[in-house]
């Protein structure tokens, strides 16, 4: 008996165990987990609840693709924007010489650029970019440079890049980072020694460690971009066909005229920002072996 | 090495321009309301609105109800897993990252979907419901931020042996987490609270789609309806997001001051 005593206990206590952690799982199930799959399920499903690859295929007509183009361009184009004005910001401030105290206030910057996104932000640049606003104001006043009158239009595509810019940086900014500064001294030094130019210490050192983490957060940016909705709600109103309003839209008023069609366009959107995250999980461990 | 420290400035002096030039630009309009004259007349207007109250009043109290149901679905749960579930991490983990892998525009459908008048659960039947439902979907847009910060925050200190010695003084769990756990976290979970009233204050894809009266969708009805007012409310909503942060930086550095008397 006594030698059962504390193994019974231990098998008692398992099962039980994981009742401290039964509040948060009911809680994922509910609000994460449950209703994701309500809308992955919906996307197979026609109206009577038979399985079905209909609502798939009805993303592959022009105008749905095409909304899918404009945004996976958008995303794309920030991302690898926002990494690379990113990457050489970050650079500055941690590999430039530059004064200390600009490092820290570049950073806390970014935190808060990073989360002034959303409709604030599209307001900061309809303020700043729109007809009347600042900068094209100045620049018709000042230089005599017509922005509308040579093309340009907030509301296009070159003008959300711009304004996603905004948040995009940033992000990167403070991915990067702590990146850079895992770059040891050692490495330039020895790389020196053995007569490496400054550019070649880039190509062939910091730049192939430096490889995973850069992809890594190219593909959380590009997932950041993709799911932005409240921005170019603001920014654009509906007049710009990308899939988040697409999909606003249908869920206030069932636009497509086929309920199931908004679950496989939410469908489709899973399946762009999950690739690219897991893609970032994936890098960010592996840059994890560089950076320590 | 001196042509890296001018491309730094130079590359330092870009990035400047293009983050403060919409930020003068908002700033600038906004002054703007009064025709020939610079004056805040656009932040009088916002201000005597009562929809801006009311809008703003609202979301400060879901802000604070979110950061409140946070703390208590977070904290007991990372304080668990570090006590008795230490294999469960990876998997939890993965859980409160997922609300930065699926669009919440996604997960609000899904809301709207499952939880209409004619389900098991009908919480967009009645206002109360869907502020309810709304407060959880902030949640779980917080959850991974508020995970990660009362997480790092446990990692500082002994879990098994505070409650261990907790326990050989008769402390029960309520005890254990509210007079010991939260007290020695709750550095980060003010820093995953700020981040939240942050969020939530400007939030608007799962107010607009719940049709709640929130800050977020009250912005956007401004931006299609008014010229100067719209500037003021994202200097205001720029503001808020700077209180926040700086708040977060205040905290953690206030916690490195004392902690450093201590020893």
């Amino acid at each position: 008996m006594t030698d059962l005593a504390p193994q019974d206990a231990r098998r008692l206590s398992l099962p039980l165990n994981w009742f401290g952690v039964a509040p948060f799982l009911l809680f994922a199930l509910l609000f994460l987990i449950l209703p994701t799959a309500h809308i992955v399920l919906g996307a197979f499903r026609d109206v009577q609840g038979n399985f079905t690859l209909d609502n798939i295929r009805g993303l592959f007509t022009p105008s749905i693709m095409g909304a899918f183009w404009i945004s996976i361009r958008i995303s794309l184009l920030t991302a690898a924007f926002g990494c690379l004005a990113g990457f050489l910001i970050a650079a500055a401030i941690t590999r430039g010489g530059l004064p200390q105290p600009l490092r820290g206030a570049m950073l806390t910057f970014s935190g808060v650029a990073s989360n002034f996104a959303g409709v604030p932000l599209a307001f900061a640049f309809i303020a700043t970019l729109g007809r009347l606003g600042f900068l094209t104001v100045i620049l018709k006043e000042w230089f005599g440079l017509s922005l509308y009158g040579s093309g340009f239009n907030l509301i296009s595509f070159l003008g959300l890049t711009l304004t996603y810019l905004y948040f995009q940086i940033p992000l990167m900014i403070l991915i990067i980072t702590p990146a850079l500064d895992g770059l040891k001294r050692e490495w330039r030094e020895a790389a020196e020694t053995l007569g490496a130019s400054g550019f070649q210490y880039w190509r062939m050192v910091a730049l192939p460690v430096l490889w995973p983490s850069f992809l890594g957060t190219f593909a959380l940016l590009f997932a950041n971009s993709f799911g932005a909705v409240a921005t170019a709600m603001a920014l654009t109103g509906s007049q710009l066909s990308i899939v988040p309003i697409i999909l606003f839209a249908q869920i206030r008023g069932d636009v497509l005229q086929d309920p199931h069609l908004g679950y496989a366009i939410a469908f489709g959107m899973i399946v762009l920002t999950g690739v690219a995250n897991v893609i970032y999980i994936v890098l960010r461990t592996r840059a994890e072996r560089w950076v320590k | 090495m001196r042509s890296a420290k001018l491309w730094s400035w130079i590359a330092l002096a870009a990035g400047m321009l293009y983050f403060f030039l919409p930020l003068i630009g908002m700033f600038e309009f906004s002054l703007r309301a009064r025709r020939g004259e610079y004056s805040f007349d656009a932040y009088a207007n916002v201000l005597a609105d009562p929809r801006f109250r009311e809008t703003f009043g609202y979301s400060v109290l879901m802000a604070l109800f979110t950061i409140a149901f946070g703390i208590l679905l977070v904290v007991p749960t990372v304080f668990w897993v570090r006590l008795k579930l230490p294999r469960w991490r990876p998997f939890i983990e993965f859980i409160t990252l997922l609300p930065l892998v699926i669009p919440p525009i996604v997960i609000v459908f899904g809301y709207i979907r499952l939880y209409n008048t004619s389900s098991w659960l009908p919480l967009t039947g009645s206002a109360m419901g869907t502020n309810l439902l709304l407060m959880f979907g902030y949640t779980m847009l917080a959850l991974p931020y508020m995970y990660r910060a009362v997480d790092t925050g446990l990692r500082t200190i002994d879990v098994q042996t505070l409650t261990e010695a907790a326990q050989s003084l008769g402390a029960g769990w309520i005890t254990i987490l509210s007079r010991l756990i939260l007290p020695n976290v709750l550095v980060a979970v003010l820093s995953g609270a700020f981040l939240t009233f942050a969020i939530v204050i400007g939030e608007f894809v799962l107010a607009a789609l719940l049709n709640r009266p929130a800050f977020g969708p009250y912005m956007v009805w401004m931006g299609s309806n008014k010229a100067y007012e719209p500037a003021a409310l994202a200097v205001i909503a720029f503001g808020v997001t700077w209180v926040c942060m700086g708040l977060i930086q205040l905290v953690t550095r206030l916690s490195k001051h004392t902690r450093a008397q201590h020893r």
